[in-house]
């Protein structure tokens, strides 16, 4: 989905404070942006964003923070990559460096052998926790140069060697970054519940750390409600500290959403408005925070209004980009539903105004809501009016008494029909035998 | 003349029943010179009385009639046959019920040969009463009535003999005739559910080998039961001989697929569905069922709309149901308010349907009576199945099965379950 014409040219002012609103209304800054992301993470989305933004001033200065980004690492791959998508368009400064990466390349050879030889020496000597340091340092340098596939396996191979449960939960971690990094949320959804079962080195930050890993991977396989659930009881300790895989203003817009999109009044109420915790990160994102008071208070208009400003920069995140338009229909779906819940009638022409849509329109979300028995309603075309209707209950029961008893009665009787052909049919043989 | 003696025998033995089975082995002896020579047996039927002596008259009748008749004997044949069913003496003809079958089929023939299957009918109807021995049974008789019936298109009459419920059964093979004959009779009436009901009979009765009785029933059991619940379910009950399982689909190929269209709910493919394979339907005798199928489907999707919807103008629904002017849908509606099939009111000066709920209220007396038989019915049926459950649990043959395939425990096991007990 490419965001409408109103992302004007970037300002790229000097703002760079943590605090400002990044998801908003108005076009990304995407410096801001990334000065909340470190490592891997920034560089993919930086890439992802230079995909997807579909305007192409945003796209160079992304491409262009890109390759700046790489440059400080030494993933050569990942640097071809960038260098193809600029495809020299940005200028002297930006073009393919053939000897910066041989460079690294030399160097990551020799790297690679160093680590090699170490390891062999440590495996021969038997030391455990220096085998275990020497996979370890093998994950990251094979993380460091983008082979994301060899980085887990390294990390796999520490497992063997971990005598504290420190040692657990630094393999845990680190397996769960490299597996969200390759998309492969089953892998990270199984870290986080082996890291959850040493309590005892767990610290606060940890925790926080595990939770967000797991709603992310919720988030991916579409169990909205388990991923908010997960969100939300990410401790506030979290800060900036898991900036190598989430940003505090993902998690309360994730987890903002998530909740909205599945959870019930009630839930809503308890968890995310009156959850003190998660307050903290929905300061981050004021505009989230509004749309849920908004949604809460039953003024549609403008939650959907605030919804429909942060679409654009929603399908610029990497995580959310695939269930944007999902989450938003069930908000939508609810949002309808809630309306019409408390009234005996509606009157069509005053919800279109407040959901800011046609009547027609309506008519044809309506019906498809009722269609899936969302709403019990009946909608009366002529008039353009709503009307609550409740199954009456004693005259279904009759119904479905009367259609028992008729299949029942057929039933037996194909059923002593049945019988009778198969003892003359078995008759019949003995006989002849 | 050996002939003449029979008459005379026939005439001394029938006065009473202890006499019969003698009268009996008499005339079964004599069965064989009576066939050899039918000419003679116009002048010994003369001497008997079909009511008092219709053990003997049956055996002449069915001598004289064995041989080919032309089409100017078959009236007179006819009307033999016909007073001889009418006046004969029930218990005598129970004695031999399948002469009393083939002299009945041969009714049957040449009031087909005649074209006047009407001739038939009511001469069947009768030989059918008295042949069953109650109203549960099935005879070879019932499924020609049903026949003739449908040539001579009394359905009426064919109706009141299927709302017997069928508990007895002669032959297998009788019924599934009289179950996809039944079922027809009743499509003709369109009296959907009871059709659906017989047609499954036929499709699931324990058979060894697929049968083209079953397959033809089959056909039309997709077809009604797409008119009557809107949806096919391809999967056959569990209790379907495997042969019918195996088979029956591949025969049924084209009415399968007609299903599936019918399934994704769009009224021009399953239109031109049907349109592309007009001959087959034709050359099954379903074309016209076919037609019925299209039409339902707009019927389901107004009915939809009922769910949905308390007042629709009429060219709204034109819209949703895909037809073509509001005064079709205008038509549509009509005939489904006609039939009961939906409730409605049309307010043709705004061209607004008005959709009304289902006026029964389940509070009358029809209703409460209605409830009060079925429930009665209902304990009838439970208590024939325990009955039949008991006589099953007695029968020495399957003890005798029960007790050699049980699971072996324990010493005790390894005796033979008792299968006869004496005081």
């Amino acid at each position: 989905m490419e965001p409408e014409d109103e992302i004007y040219e970037n300002g790229g002012g000097d703002e760079s404070a943590r605090s400002k609103p990044i998801f908003s209304g108005e076009p990304l800054d995407i410096e801001a942006y990334a000065s909340l992301y470190k490592d891997r993470t920034k560089i993919m989305r930086l890439l992802f964003i230079a995909d997807h933004c579909g305007n192409d001033s945003m796209k160079f200065e992304a491409l262009k923070m890109a390759y700046d980004e790489i440059k400080k690492g030494e993933d050569t791959q990942l640097f071809r990559e960038v260098v193809d998508k600029i495809g020299g368009k940005l200028g002297e400064k930006y073009l393919m460096d053939s000897t910066w990466c041989e460079a690294v390349d030399r160097r990551a050879e020799q790297k690679k052998e160093k680590l090699d030889n170490e390891l062999n020496s440590y495996r021969t000597n038997l030391i455990k926790e220096s085998i275990r340091m020497g996979y370890n340092d093998f994950g990251e340098f094979h993380y460091a140069h983008g082979n994301l596939g060899d980085a887990f396996k390294s990390f796999v191979r520490t497992r063997d060697y971990c005598t504290t449960s420190k040692h657990i939960i630094s393999m845990c971690m680190n397996a769960i970054l490299v597996s969200i990094e390759m998309g492969q949320f089953t892998h990270a959804t199984s870290y986080v519940s082996k890291a959850e079962q040493t309590p005892d080195a767990l610290d606060t930050i940890t925790v926080a750390k595990l939770r967000c890993a797991a709603g992310l991977a919720h988030l991916e396989s579409k169990k909205f409600k388990l991923a908010a659930r997960k969100f939300l009881e990410t401790g506030p300790e979290l800060g900036s500290h898991y900036n190598e895989v989430i940003a505090p203003q993902d998690v309360a817009t994730y987890g903002g959403l998530c909740a909205l999109a599945t959870f019930d009044r009630s839930e809503l109420k308890s968890k995310v408005i009156d959850n003190l915790n998660f307050r903290n990160f929905l300061e981050l994102v004021p505009e989230v925070r509004e749309l849920i008071n908004d949604f809460y208070s039953s003024r549609y208009a403008s939650c959907l209004e605030y919804l429909g400003n942060l679409k654009a920069n929603l399908m610029l995140d990497i995580h959310l980009h695939d269930h944007v338009e999902t989450l938003y229909n069930q908000i939508r779906h609810k949002a309808l539903i809630q309306y019409t819940h408390p009234f005996v009638s509606v009157d069509l022409q005053m919800m279109a105004n407040a959901f800011k849509t046609s009547i027609a329109g309506l008519e044809k979300e309506l019906e498809a809501l009722i269609t899936d028995n969302q709403i019990q309603a009946r909608i009366d075309s002529h008039n353009k009016i709503l009307y609550a209707r409740h199954a009456d209950q004693r005259n279904a029961t009759f119904q479905r008494v009367l259609q028992t008893g008729s299949e029942f009665d057929r039933d037996v009787r194909s059923m002593l029909l049945r019988a009778n052909l198969i003892k003359y049919d078995y008759n019949a043989r003995s006989r002849k035998s | 003349m050996a002939l003449e003696n029979l008459v005379t025998q026939i005439q001394a033995l029938s006065g009473n029943a202890e006499d019969l089975p003698q009268l009996h082995s008499i005339l079964k002896a004599a069965d064989e010179p009576l066939h050899a020579d039918p000419s003679l047996l116009i002048s010994l039927l003369d001497q008997l009385e079909p009511s008092r002596h219709s053990l003997g008259y049956l055996y002449i009748l069915e001598a004289l009639s064995s041989g080919p008749v032309s089409k100017e004997q078959a009236n007179g044949m006819v009307l033999t046959i016909a007073r001889f069913i009418d006046a004969c003496d029930a218990q005598q003809i129970r004695l031999v019920p399948d002469k009393f079958v083939t002299i009945c089929r041969r009714l049957k023939d040449q009031a087909l040969l005649l074209e006047a299957p009407l001739r038939g009918v009511y001469p069947m109807l009768t030989a059918l009463r008295k042949l069953a021995i109650s109203s549960e049974h099935l005879t070879s008789l019932h499924s020609e009535f049903l026949l003739l019936c449908l040539l001579s298109k009394s359905y009426k009459l064919g109706l009141s003999i299927l709302d017997n419920d069928i508990f007895e059964v002669d032959q297998p093979r009788d019924l599934f005739l009289y179950c996809y004959y039944g079922g027809m009779i009743c499509i003709g009436q369109k009296h959907f559910q009871k059709a659906l009901e017989l047609l499954r009979n036929v499709i699931t009765a324990p058979m060894n080998a697929i049968n083209p009785i079953a397959v033809e029933a089959y056909k039309k059991y997709i077809l009604v039961s797409l008119i009557r619940n809107g949806q096919f379910s391809s999967s056959l009950p569990k209790y379907t001989s495997s042969a019918a399982q195996r088979s029956l689909k591949t025969f049924c190929q084209p009415y399968v697929e007609l299903a599936n269209t019918y399934g994704n709910g769009k009224v021009k493919e399953l239109e031109d569905y049907v349109q592309a394979n007009t001959e087959k339907f034709k050359s099954d005798n379903n074309l016209g069922l076919a037609k019925q199928v299209v039409s339902s489907m707009y019927k389901r999707s107004i009915q939809r709309l009922t769910l949905t919807y308390l007042t629709l103008s009429l060219q709204d629904i034109a819209d949703a149901v895909q037809l073509k002017t509001p005064k079709e849908a205008e038509l549509h509606i009509l005939q489904m308010i006609q039939d009961s099939e939906i409730f409605a009111s049309i307010n043709q000066k705004d061209g607004m349907v008005s959709f009304l709920e289902d006026p029964e209220q389940y509070k009358n007396n029809d209703m409460i009576e209605h409830i009060d038989s079925s429930i009665q019915r209902m304990m009838t049926l439970s208590k024939k199945l325990a009955s039949m459950d008991e006589t099953m649990s007695c029968d020495p043959q399957y003890l005798g099965k029960a007790g050699r395939e049980r699971q072996k425990f324990d010493m005790d096991d390894f005796d033979n379950v008792p299968q006869k007990f004496t005081a």
